[in-house]
């Protein structure tokens, strides 16, 4: 077991390296950051200058050794844009995605669920399949047009929800959180469901599917016709069964939800990591770009683990040893 | 079924915390949006717009500029060239810093020194010290700035250069400045809270030696998606917001609860074309109509290039894409400017023309070329390429369009990659702006043409140019820089093709005084007076 | 690539006249909602397929549009002659010709990415489960180098090295997507590969790729549908939101996606038609995929077969 977990950590490394080298190289090959930096009546002598003083100077292979030589040291380079430590600056950010994506996830598995397990136990019944015709919107239209139409709706003409922004923060342990306060989560409503829409849609085409299988599998037969009551059946029996997909998915979704947070933080004007990236690739803000993948792509990595080990409690037939080779 | 869940849920959660979204916000607290990030509250580590904008909040200039970018005292009283290579400012006497020291000559003498040794800046303001040899405290109110050369622009470049304290700002850095420890200078508003990407906060200067600012509190939010900003005003959230979609003027100009403060800024989008490729070399996007290379490049005809600008209805574009927002134009800078050309006005829209000076260049059957812009940079850029692309077409110019992002578009059309390009330029009110950034021919050791990315070249222009650089008189020095502009209208060296106007809107109780300089700053929202 | 699997296999004829591919349309005919959608769907890849016979303009010809005829209202005769029926975008782009070439674009892009990257995903998942140790390790852990890479960066990277158009963006979702399948495929290969029928086929010594496709990829097929029709969907929504960032297809050949992104800077001022038809014309497009795969899901199911 501690071998398996040091195994993977060593993975997430390397993984992490790769990730490194292909942001530097595809920074490099978008264009040059300084260009998009400088003002424009800056002169030629202002702008190698500027060129220096970002150490862009360097052939970029002796640019990505003076990274790794700092990152090895734990600093992963100071933003091009704001001059603060790109970890600091992320890390700064991160509350404000963090519990916009854990709303947004449990909004999809609150709703999902629940949806999913009727769809399933009645295919063929009216709200079954309203459920699924409604699923589908949730994955067709595109999220910045549904973003802007819940602001039209319950911001401009209703005035129910606050339009943009986040509202009243509390610092606990030296970050601020918004979803202690009233006005904090009145602000979180609509980007955590618009950030939640495809989840939800996905939940519940999962659980139905799940349901409908395992509806027919042979042991929840035999529990039935052992005479367990229905609802014992379903929660104890089918509930197993339909876990490990949706806890996969959910799992998996959750990464992405952070990096897909881009669109919502946009339109929403919520200032998480997701804002932050996409500001800093329009400006090729490489070392909060790479800082920001490289934390990513480690949090992936541990939320896959959990996954997996997570496959093992809930399906003793998946065994850990079958990945760990 | 979606659309009721939401419903559901919204209606539940506006139960559950009725009163919350339309808190009722204290007297004399004003909300005010911005769509471009501020990237710091150090004032002399980005040279850059919004950082621009706060910075005028919180600090003073020695020359500070009005709503139509015209020099007007600031922390200096007056200023007068002494000598050929002396300038004096007097200085504004009984001004203190937010933190109660006085302001005398050696803050200026500091924050001067200070420019060039900002560390990490990815857009210095060195350029402004570096005319500056050494500079002489005369008294306590007046200083007085030797320079290596006559050099005129001096006041305009203190127009760009904000005072610090020397006291609390000797040896700070940066972060410094970010985390407030050492914002502190002489502008109507002082920072009390900055999360970048995100707000600021601003308090009333009690002591600000200018007009009283007329908020107690402000917040300065940025919120970048255009739709967003404005359906945070609409819905009431926000009080100001800048850049207003044109889309939406139309419809804004009739809403009774939004009134627009709108100004003619001093941005013109105008057209690069590659001028760098010899008239025996091929362009890298213009082929021959079966998509051949020409094996020469028509762009360094003169002809060839009013043809492509006097195919363009300029009108047209300001009317149906611009939605008005704009003003045709034939230069840089727009009338009533230093330095205006009276007599250069928007190339007059005629296509026959434009077809009679192709088949005079010898393409009477035209050619292929691609036109190239950003789509996320100028107002409704993507949208004005694809109509001239439309304008070209007609007169036989078969045209491709594309557009990037700015940060792929930028490095290349700096590359001179491309065969003709959309960009723009915020002039300084003073023709040699443009004509040492954009129309100067490249040189990198006299830091001429940074910005000419068409590469055109005209040594009378550079002579004309070098003779107002050093042309202390204002009136020989506007006639200079007139006559050099003219000449470039004539070779048609880029094609002009509109000024953007600058829109502000605010909420029903609020004005806003529109900016030039398309500057949006605290001190320029008012409450508007009761009728 | 489903329904061939089944009859393909060659299984000794029996006497039935049923054959497989019969017992197959005849499942699939049971359902009347999943038949409409079918109809509905054939409608629009015939639209797609022959836009330029049937629209009045084509929309991609800067030389056919013309700004003064920009941002006119639904039924408005513009000064080509013909009535805009949906009416004009801000070029002077006729919508409804708009919408029928963007569809075309769509479901090039939606169904070609989603299609190629279902056959490498599901093919390195099967293996990855399959073959386990090594393997499976090296493909896991591109996948999730992968899936923590955001889709938009990995996009505007590869958008930048290769340039826009339609091929790329067809690659760089790909690259983007293949990960799902992968993951997905990988996930029920495993629970599959412990069953008995796995076993007994290894028993009987049949070769690996016959076990992979003829026994393990039928059984991994529904969660696969599942995948898959949501990712065409996923892709199409992805090209509009790519558009809507200044990425995606070329601004003159505007898919479906990039009209509602083009039309999104409209929504407030009222010139509801330029988003609000693509965005209509964009979900029966989706809605029609997704209720036949949903029914193809259900009656390729070996679980779900009486």
């Amino acid at each position: 077991m501690t071998l398996y977990l040091i195994r993977r950590l060593f993975q997430a490394l390397l993984v992490m390296l790769a990730m490194s080298l292909i942001v530097f190289i595809g920074v490099y090959g978008i264009g040059d950051p300084v260009e998009i930096l400088i003002s424009p009546d800056a002169d030629q002598a202002e702008r190698a200058r500027a060129v220096a003083a970002l150490g862009l100077d360097l052939p970029l292979w002796q640019q990505y050794g003076v990274f790794l030589v700092r990152a090895l040291q734990g600093d992963l380079g100071r933003s091009f844009v704001y001059n603060v430590p790109a970890l600091q600056l992320i890390l700064q950010r991160m509350p404000a995605t963090l519990e916009l994506a854990v709303g947004a996830t449990v909004l999809a598995i609150v709703v999902g669920l629940p949806l999913g397990l009727y769809a399933g136990l009645k295919p063929d019944s009216i709200g079954g399949r309203s459920i699924m015709a409604g699923s589908i919107l949730g994955f067709s239209l595109p999220s910045f047009w549904v973003g802007l139409m819940l602001i039209m709706v319950f911001a401009v003409q209703l005035g129910w929800l606050p339009s943009t922004g986040r509202g009243t923060t509390v610092e606990i342990l030296g970050s601020r959180w918004s979803f202690l306060t009233r006005d904090g989560l009145a602000h979180m409503i609509m980007p955590a469901m618009n950030l939640a829409l495809f989840k939800i849609s996905l939940v519940i085409r999962l659980t139905r599917a799940g349901v409908r299988e395992a509806m027919l599998m042979d042991y929840v037969k035999f529990a039935r016709a052992k005479g367990l009551t229905n609802s014992r059946v379903i929660f104890v029996h089918v509930f197993k069964n339909i876990l490990i997909p949706v806890v996969t998915v959910t799992g998996l979704e959750f990464g992405s939800t952070i990096a897909f947070s881009v669109v919502t933080e946009s339109i929403f004007a919520w200032p998480g990591m997701g804002k932050l990236i996409i500001d800093s690739i329009n400006v090729l803000d490489r070392p909060v770009i790479v800082a920001y993948l490289m934390m990513i792509v480690f949090m992936f990595i541990i939320i896959n683990l959990v996954v997996d080990l997570t496959y093992t409690i809930l399906d003793p037939r998946v065994r850990l040893e079958s990945k760990a080779i | 079924m979606k659309n009721m869940k939401t419903a559901a849920l919204a209606a539940v959660s506006v139960v559950c915390m009725s009163g919350v979204a339309q808190a009722q916000r204290e007297a004399g607290h004003m909300i005010m949006a911005v769509g471009a990030p501020v990237t710091s509250i150090d004032p002399h580590y980005h040279q850059l717009s919004p950082n621009n904008a706060v910075s005028d909040a919180i600090f003073d200039k020695l020359v500070n500029t009005d709503a139509q970018a015209r020099q007007i005292p600031g922390l200096a009283v007056s200023w007068t060239a002494v000598a050929p290579t002396v300038w004096e400012f007097k200085l504004r006497p009984n001004v203190t810093f937010q933190n109660g020291n006085a302001f005398t000559a050696e803050d200026v003498v500091f924050t001067i020194e200070r420019l060039p040794n900002v560390p990490n800046s990815p857009s210095s303001y060195a350029a402004y010290a570096r005319p500056i040899l050494r500079m002489e405290i005369v008294d306590p109110l007046t200083i007085r700035f030797h320079t290596r050369e006559p050099y005129p622009l001096l006041p305009l470049d203190m127009t760009n250069v904000r005072i610090l304290d020397k006291e609390t700002s000797e040896g700070a850095s940066t972060d410094d400045f970010n985390s407030l420890k050492v914002a502190f200078g002489t502008g109507p508003y002082r920072p009390t809270a900055y999360r970048n990407g995100d707000r600021i906060e601003f308090a009333r200067n009690p002591t600000y030696w200018g007009p009283a600012p007329a908020f107690d509190r402000v917040t300065y939010r940025m919120i970048t998606n255009d739709a967003s900003r404005l359906a945070s005003l609409l819905s009431g959230d926000v009080d100001s917001i800048d850049q207003v979609p044109t889309t939406d003027v139309a419809r804004l100009r009739a809403d009774p609860r939004v009134t627009l403060a709108e100004i003619v800024g001093l941005r013109l989008v105008f057209l690069g074309l590659d001028q760098l490729r010899t008239a025996n070399e091929s362009s890298p996007f213009i082929t021959d109509n079966d998509g051949k290379p020409l094996g020469r490049n028509p762009l360094q005809d003169v002809r060839v290039r009013r043809a492509l600008s006097i195919a363009i209805d300029r009108k047209a574009i300001v009317d149906r894409i611009m939605e008005g927002a704009a003003t045709p134009a034939g230069q840089f800078l727009p009338p009533g400017t230093y330095s205006h050309v009276p007599d250069v006005t928007a190339p007059a829209y005629d296509p026959d023309g434009a077809k009679r000076l192709l088949a005079e260049a010898g393409y009477p059957n035209g050619f292929r070329i691609q036109l190239n812009g950003p789509n996320d940079r100028y107002i409704n850029d993507s949208r004005i390429i694809q109509a001239i692309g439309q304008m070209w077409t007609r007169i036989g110019i078969r045209t491709a369009v594309e557009a990037q992002t700015w940060a792929t578009f930028v490095g290349r059309a700096g590359r001179a990659e491309y065969s003709a390009f959309l960009i723009g330029w915020g002039s300084n009110p003073d023709g040699s702006h443009p004509l040492r950034n954009i129309m100067a021919t490249v040189d990198r050791e006299r830091g001429r043409g940074a910005s000419n990315r068409g590469h055109y070249s005209n040594p009378q222009v550079d002579s004309l140019l070098d003779q107002a650089l050093g042309e202390l008189d204002e009136g020989k020095r506007e006639q200079i820089e007139i006559n050099a502009q003219r000449i470039v209208a004539q070779d048609v060296g880029i094609i002009p093709l509109h000024i953007q106007t600058n829109i502000w809107a605010t909420r029903q109780g609020y004005i806003h005084e529109p900016r030039a300089d398309e500057l949006t700053r605290p001190q320029d929202v008012r409450p508007a007076p009761a009728r | 690539m489903s329904a061939a699997a089944e009859p393909v296999t060659p299984e000794p004829v029996a006497p039935r006249v049923e054959t497989p591919l019969r017992r197959f349309i005849s499942q699939f005919m049971e359902s009347r909602i999943a038949v409409g959608a079918l109809v509905v769907f054939t409608i629009i890849v015939l639209l797609a397929v022959f836009a330029p016979w049937i629209t009045p303009q084509n929309p991609y010809d800067l030389f056919q549009l013309d700004i003064m005829d920009g941002r006119m209202e639904p039924g408005t005769v513009g000064g080509a002659g013909f009535t805009y029926w949906l009416g004009t975008d801000d070029q002077g782009r006729d919508m409804l010709s708009g919408i029928i070439y963007g569809l075309r674009i769509s479901l090039i892009v939606g169904a070609g990415s989603a299609f190629i990257a279902g056959i490498i995903g599901a093919s390195l998942g099967m293996l990855a489960a399959y073959a386990g140790g090594k393997t499976d390790t090296v493909i896991m852990r591109l996948v999730d180098l992968q899936l923590s890479f955001p889709t938009i960066l990995a996009a505007l990277m590869i958008l930048a090295f290769l340039g826009k158009g339609i091929s790329n963006v067809v690659i760089a979702l790909v690259i983007v997507e293949w990960a799902y399948y992968a993951r997905t495929v990988r996930g029920s290969a495993l629970v599959e590969r412990r069953r008995e029928y796995v076993e007994a086929a290894q028993c009987l010594a049949l070769p690996t790729w016959r076990i992979i496709f003829v026994h393990l990829l039928p059984n991994c097929l529904p969660p696969l549908i599942v995948i898959g029709t949501i990712q065409v969907a996923r892709a199409i929504a992805l090209e509009a939101t790519l558009s809507f960032l200044g990425l995606g297809v070329p601004i003159t050949e505007p898919s479906l996606g990039l009209l509602i992104a083009n039309g999104y800077e409209y929504m407030l001022s009222g010139k509801y038609w330029i988003s609000f038809y693509p965005g209509i014309a964009l979900l029966i497009t989706i809605v029609s995929i997704n209720l036949v795969g949903d029914h193809l899901r259900d009656v390729l199911n070996p679980r779900l077969q009486k």
